[in-house]
């Protein structure tokens, strides 16, 4: 999936990945797309919880060995 | 700048004296309402810590400056952070440290009573998950039924006691929580015991604990007498011990009865869950003090953190104990099951030695409350 930054959040555990992805989020577009890789296990119902709460919306996730990856676009 | 930690185990004090604490919560709102840290004279607020990392000025006035004030998260970070934006804010508060990964791995060892010739048994009180195990010594022998997988705090307390740990069992296979008894077996080179009719699918080699079974456990005359209980599991096996106490695995709760459905097998098995309490349990002496797998809710602990009460009284305050009609009983252990616990089918499959994930995911496996009841 096509995205305008990358965030590596690998290997930052939690708050960091959150934290981090809030600080590249405020530099987007509304409407652009982050990618943000993690390992931290949490990541994937913060970030999720964080998008919706920030009115942001994650269009996709996956993991990749022990990576994983989120697309959100900036609401 | 430091903040103030609170350890597990001050906060299991906390719950024994029934102290007041406010508990600003700051994983997801989910959860939150899944599992959280249970006190008599506890008041929350949930909120996540990502909607803080701006600022906690819109919180300050609902956090209450007349009472210890405690964050929590899930691993003990996040709410560090959110401690210190308080912290400077002008509020005294704690983290929890460790989180609730350290809060789900929190023994409590409580002793629930002596036995004859200078015995004794112990309740360990795995407050946040509410599952119970236990310790019975005698002349330097130790017995240790239903270990939890942290089985290092059995090893110190049986080497601070002075004990060898001699004989392990496990009541039935477990699905709510990663079973010790194995690995705690072969540290110790005990004889590690489980029910045959649950240990089918194992992978290892086991000692069978048949109905009737006696365990000599020292060199005195402190008898471990298995009794055949199914119910829960087909397998489900409870103890007598020293004539004196009934470890009831998870048959029997304090104010609740096991579900029989975490093999899959509810209708199948809601017969012998009945057989087990209501005819097997009915032959027993009333005065045996029940010792349960689990408690489900914290009104179940007793004054000083143990959970136990006489059969007498359970035959008399538990419902589950009191419904005469069949299948009004079959209704209740069939219908309305509460969810399952979390992972209960691969927590299933490391008991049965078939899986072995790292620590980390076992822990992950394990988050929750135990859920092995129906009220």
């Amino acid at each position: 999936m096509k995205s305008n930054k990358l965030l590596d959040a690998k290997g930052l555990t939690c708050p960091m990945p959150v934290v981090k992805t809030k600080k590249a989020m405020n530099e987007l577009e509304t409407g652009q797309v982050l990618e943000i890789h993690a390992t931290d296990k949490g990541a994937k119902s913060d970030l999720t919880a964080w998008a919706r709460s920030g009115g942001h919306k994650l269009l996709e996730h996956e993991a990749d060995n022990d990576v994983l990856k989120f697309w959100i676009k900036k609401g | 700048m430091t903040v103030n930690t609170m350890t597990a185990k001050e906060l299991t004090e906390k719950i024994f004296n029934k102290e007041e604490l406010f508990i600003l919560d700051v994983r997801n709102a989910s959860d939150f309402a899944d599992w959280k840290i249970e006190g008599e004279n506890f008041d929350y607020l949930n909120v996540p810590y990502f909607d803080l990392l701006d600022g906690v000025e819109g919180i300050l006035d609902k956090i209450p400056s007349d009472k210890d004030v405690l964050i929590v998260c899930a691993k003990g970070r996040s709410s560090i952070m959110v401690a210190e934006m308080l912290s400077e804010a002008g509020l005294s508060v704690s983290s929890l440290e460790g989180g609730m990964n350290a809060w789900s791995e929190h023994l409590e060892p409580v002793k629930v009573g002596d036995l004859k010739d200078g015995g004794e048994i112990y309740q360990f009180v795995r407050i946040g998950k509410g599952c119970l195990s236990y310790v019975v010594v005698s002349n330097g022998e130790a017995a240790v039924i239903d270990a939890s997988r942290m089985i290092n705090i059995y090893l110190e307390f049986a080497n601070r006691i002075g004990a060898k740990i001699t004989h392990v069992f496990d009541t039935h296979l477990h699905a709510d929580h990663i079973s010790g008894g194995r690995k705690l077996a072969e540290k110790t080179n005990a004889s590690y015991w489980l029910p045959p009719k649950d240990a089918a699918e194992v992978t290892f080699d086991y000692q069978a604990l048949e109905d009737e079974s006696e365990m000599a456990i020292g060199n005195t005359s402190i008898n471990m007498h298995a009794l055949y209980s199914p119910g829960h599991t087909i397998g489900s096996t409870s103890f007598v011990v020293d004539e004196k106490f009934l470890l009831t695995g998870d048959i029997l709760f304090i104010d609740s009865i096991g579900r029989p459905d975490l093999a899959g097998l509810a209708e199948d098995w809601v017969g012998d869950l009945r057989e087990s309490l209501y005819t097997r349990y009915k032959e027993l002496s009333g005065e045996l003090i029940v010792l349960p797998g689990h408690f489900t809710i914290i009104d179940e602990l007793n004054a000083d953190g143990s959970v136990s009460k006489k059969l007498s009284t359970l035959f008399e305050t538990n419902h589950g104990l009191n419904i005469e009609d069949e299948n009004a009983f079959r209704k209740l252990v069939t219908d309305n099951l509460p969810p399952q616990p979390n992972a209960y089918q691969e927590i299933r499959e490391i008991n049965m030695g078939k899986i072995d994930p790292d620590t980390e995911k076992q822990r992950e496996m394990e988050i929750g409350p135990n859920r092995c009841a129906v009220r």
